[in-house]
């Protein structure tokens, strides 16, 4: 429970993150710490430089951007359950970022760190890549957008480039639903439900449910077709490829998405 | 521990089997010893035997080396040990230690362990550590039975996780002595198996256990601590040990990992006539307590009710995970698990309220002392009158409605209902235990016991015991203990016995003080010690019948010190009870299980405890809910599994699953007292109830939801997905 040894640098600013992350190959950025902190911990993560960006307070924001919400990639999940933009605009954030973990988790845990983790049991990732958001990324190069559908390419692996930062994540105005089966309060879902309508049509994403956050399109263009909530759900099967693991088999994980994602739809 | 301050102190850390099952081939600590001040040791270096069984009648062969020799027989046994200066560094050296593993198949479950083909030791010729109850069937046993049904569960392994870890330190003396800080629940007997096994005479050992947080059973002296004092002996430095938590996690003891398959036989009219219980123990890799805890299963295999026949059987067996000792009820909860689950069955298959077979199976309130058919000497009880004071505490009659209502209409959320009544056995080899009570110069009083606590609160509870029968305010009595130099004697805490016989060894020593205080007044007074009396509202000593002739204990402790006669107010006493005594209870739990998803969600628990006479309420309750959580933890939450190679799955908090206060509702305690005539308190233990009586309760509440649905169990822990296993089988 003793991490490996390792240098600790505190950045002041976003290029200077960057600049930092380019010394060291194995260098990590370090947000709230709430993810990488037990891996090195237990000697799963080995980064040989930490790159602190957590007192990067500009990063840290909800606003408008044009028909969109902008959220400043250092929120914290508890920012994000008391925000007032996102309940009017997004209330599938701040609802979500409530069942996350605990309340010292979620005081100490922001959205882009979570995301940028690419943990496929992230419950924002999940509504992110549901709601196709955008990400928007810093690297030696500039800055660049990348689309939701391109974010997420495998189990704790994302599309940032490693001296990149994710600076700020954007969102549509939409309504839409998070169910999360866990087996304790505390917990990473068993599996999540998500839905949301986006430019007029059910996304449905799933949470550990495979390698990453997931998009059941199938479900979806069952949806598209004049499903019914309960037959589309039962697509589930076709969108995922759940895990067994120490939380639940592979087989209960997919009843329960069927279950929630017919659930998630009926309140849509 | 780690905040002692030991002059030039060296950190342990213990380099851990990443194997269940292998030979070693090779231990390279090279690269190791390359790091500065790191000093690597094996069994090579090491010159003391094995430790344990310890019991009689377990296979002797069984016994755990203090580091293995030439085989690891599960993932956490010990290597080798890296001494250093600091625990970074220990964990840096750790990795670097090169282990060569000829791996062998891992034996983990023990019904293929009980098959003898793989052999954990091939010198023991089995798998098998002890058995208990006899194997011979009684072909007639269920004769003259209407019904007769059977069903098999497991109780799960549980890991104890403890908040505080375990830590050990030790120093040599100048004198040759050694002192040992220990995580620990049996200073006393700590310093007796140390000297066995490091070949030393106890008066060269002093043990002094701390405020180490919850034992839970599982905190006794086990090979690391013995490691940790041979270690400061042969280094001749003092040398200091911290587990961490994923070493918690598999390397102190896990509790229960019981198979169990009952039978139960009656009438029709639901009086039972006859039981049959057979236990599969898990030992883990070593046999230890582990291994004898079926012997307390098959004792109170009858539970509270009065069966005319009862047959029990047993087999220990080894196999390579963490070895097993004792959790929290330690053998019982096993046995209240099958009988209540066996009574719930019994009363599905007639059709019958289980409140009411449980009614018309009741040992009599009348008929204590009472022997059971397993051969159980119950003390005292009133087993219908908890379980009718649970039912009206919970509303049982609205409850039973509420749940009709949903079932007519086929909610998917349904209503369950489940009754535990349990008895159990606390003090169960009946043991002596010290007290003692000095007056000191000021009129207070010190209390010496040899019991240990660790969170059960003894220091208030054992001070208002002397207090009382010395007429003193509580605040002027301090309880001493866990200091093998300061207190005499003493067996420690374990098996819910503290207060029954610490606590009345405290109360008696307290009224061999006063006796020895009226010698005293006697002589000051110049009148008969028999006239003496004590006021005890004014913690005075006077004359009978003559106020005003009298001293208080402040001006008694004076004067005697005055006297160089202070030393004489001071008392041991040693106080063991005739037998075990037998707490009991009913506990009622509400559940409702979504029966799509199969999550189940504990709405009420309503609990009457029944330990005799209270002497702090408080506390008592304090013992009670954490009992509680631990057995709603089994029914709900928590399961220590392998894969078939022996690797732990939950090895961390992500993956084992112990539950916090958010996913508990609380508990409505009832409190009940039916006094033991086995100590001058008429207390009997509480520590251990609120465990034994929760998880059948909230197990029957699972499966009284499902029961229209055709489910007759589910296995524990009964979460989400062992529910949905459930319905999807009685779908099929």
């Amino acid at each position: 429970m003793i991490p490996a040894v390792f240098e600790y640098e505190r950045a002041g600013f976003v290029d200077e993150a960057v600049e930092l992350l380019g010394r060291d190959e194995e260098a990590k950025l370090l947000a709230g710490g709430h993810s990488l902190i037990p891996a090195m911990r237990l000697r799963f993560s080995r980064p040989s430089l930490l790159v602190d960006i957590g007192r990067l307070d500009d990063l840290r924001y909800v606003r408008e951007h044009g028909d969109r919400i902008a959220i400043g990639a250092l929120t914290r999940h508890a920012d994000l359950v008391g925000d007032a933009m996102l309940r009017e605009h997004c209330a599938l954030i701040g609802e979500a970022a409530a069942l996350i973990g605990d309340p010292q988790v979620r005081h100490r845990g922001t959205i882009g760190g979570s995301v940028a983790h690419g943990d496929p049991a992230s419950d924002l990732g999940t509504i992110l890549l549901t709601l196709d958001a955008e990400f928007v990324a810093r690297g030696p190069g500039g800055e660049r957008a990348i689309g939701a559908g391109a974010f997420f390419t495998g189990p704790f692996e994302t599309a940032l480039e490693h001296q990149e930062v994710l600076t700020e994540i954007r969102v549509p105005k939409t309504a839409g639903t998070y169910l999360k089966h866990v087996r304790r309060a505390h917990d990473w879902a068993t599996v999540g439900a998500a839905a949301a309508r986006v430019d007029g049509r059910v996304h449905v994403g799933l949470t550990s449910m495979g390698p990453t956050s997931l998009r059941a399109r199938t479900v979806e263009d069952a949806l598209a077709d004049g499903a019914t909530p309960a037959d589309a759900a039962a697509h589930v099967a076709e969108d995922a490829m759940p895990p067994t693991d120490a939380s639940a088999s592979s087989e209960y994980r997919l009843h329960l998405a069927q279950v929630l994602v017919r659930r998630a739809l009926e309140r849509m | 521990m780690e905040n002692l301050s030991l002059e030039g102190a060296l950190t342990v850390t213990f380099v851990r089997s990443l194997l269940a099952h292998a030979n070693i081939v090779d231990v390279d600590a090279t690269a190791a010893e390359a790091l500065p001040n790191v000093q690597v040791m094996t069994a090579a270096d090491l010159d003391l035997g094995v430790f344990g069984p310890g019991f009689p009648d377990v296979n002797p062969s069984m016994g755990r080396p203090l580091l293995v020799v030439d085989r690891v027989r599960f993932v956490g046994d010990i290597i080798a040990i890296v001494i250093s200066d600091d625990s970074a560094t220990g964990a840096d050296a750790a990795e670097l230690v090169y282990v060569d593993y000829d791996q062998l198949p891992a034996v983990v479950s023990p019904h293929e362990s009980a098959k003898d083909e793989a052999l954990l030791f091939p010198e023991a010729g089995t798998n098998v550590a002890t058995r208990a109850g006899s194997p011979e069937h009684d072909e007639n046993l269920f004769d003259g039975c209407d019904v007769v049904v059977s069903g098999t569960f497991v109780s799960q392994r549980m890991a104890p996780c403890p908040l505080e870890a375990r830590s050990a330190a030790a120093e040599l003396g100048p004198d040759g002595r050694i002192t040992a800080w220990l995580s620990t629940q049996t200073p006393h007997q700590d310093r007796t198996a140390l000297a066995e096994t490091l070949g030393l005479d106890p008066a060269q050992i002093r043990v002094v256990g701390l405020d180490v947080g919850g034992g839970f059973g599982a905190k006794t002296l086990n090979v690391e601590e013995v490691l940790v004092v041979w270690l400061a002996r042969r280094l001749g430095r003092p040398v200091r040990w911290t587990e961490t938590r994923s070493e918690s996690m598999t390397a102190l003891p896990h509790g229960r990992a019981a198979s169990l398959e009952y039978t139960i036989g009656g009438t029709r009219d639901g009086k039972v006539l006859a039981y049959r219980l057979e236990v599969l123990q898990d030992c883990g890799a070593y046999a230890s307590v582990g291994a004898v805890l079926p012997g307390l299963t098959g004792l109170m295999a009858s539970g509270v009710y009065a069966i005319p026949r009862i047959e029990f059987e047993s087999r220990s067996v080894v196999t390579n995970t963490t070895p097993v000792s004792a959790f929290r009820g330690a053998g019982r909860p096993e046995a209240s698990q099958a009988i209540e689950r066996a009574i719930d069955t019994f009363a599905a298959e007639l059709g019958m309220d289980p409140a009411e077979v449980r009614r018309r199976n009741f040992i009599p309130t009348n008929a204590f002392p009472y022997t059971t058919a397993s051969h159980a000497a119950y003390d005292s009880g009133d087993y219908e009158g908890a379980l009718e004071l649970a039912l009206r505490s919970v509303g049982y009659d609205a409850l039973r409605d509420e749940q009709r209502q949903r079932r007519e209409r086929a909610a998917t959320t349904q209503l369950g209902i489940g009754i535990s009544c349990y008895v159990e056995i606390t003090n169960g080899i009946a043991e002596i235990e010290f007290g003692e009570v000095e007056i000191t110069r000021d009129g207070g009083a010190i209390v010496r016991t040899g019991s240990f606590s660790h969170g059960q609160g003894h220091e208030t509870t054992f001070a208002m015991i002397a207090a009382e029968r010395l007429g003193l305010p509580v605040e002027k009595v301090t309880v001493h203990k866990g200091d093998t130099d300061e207190v005499a004697r003493g067996t420690g805490t374990y098996g819910s016995k503290s207060t029954q016989i610490g606590g009345a060894a405290a109360r008696l020593a307290a009224d061999d003080v006063l006796e020895v205080a009226k010698q005293l007044v006697g002589d000051y007074l110049e009148a008969s010690p028999a006239d003496i009396v004590l006021d005890p509202a004014l913690g005075r000593l006077h004359v009978a019948g003559a106020h005003s002739l009298g001293i208080s204990w402040a001006d008694l402790a004076l004067r005697a010190s005055a006297d160089g006669r202070l030393a004489e107010l001071r008392a041991e006493h040693e106080f063991q009870a005739a037998a075990p005594t037998f707490p009991f209870g009913a506990h009622v739990a509400v559940v409702e299980v979504d029966t799509e998803t199969g999550r189940v969600e504990l709405r009420r628990l309503v609990a009457v405890d029944d330990a005799g006479t209270l002497i702090n309420p408080l506390i008592a309750q304090g013992q009670v809910h954490g009992g509680i959580a631990a057995g709603v933890a089994q029914a709900l939450y928590e399961d220590f599994v392998y894969d078939d190679d022996g690797n732990p799955l939950t090895g961390t908090f992500v993956g084992y699953a112990f539950p916090s206060s958010a996913d508990l509702p609380s508990w409505e305690a009832v409190e009940m007292e039916t006094p033991t005539p086995l100590n001058v308190l008429g207390a009997k233990g509480i520590g251990e109830s609120g465990t034994i009586g929760a998880t059948p309760a909230v197990h029957n509440a699972v499966v009284d939801a499902l029961a229209p649905l055709g489910v007759r169990n589910v296995d524990l822990p009964a979460n989400g997905e062992n529910v949905w296993r459930a319905l999807r089988k009685a779908k099929a």
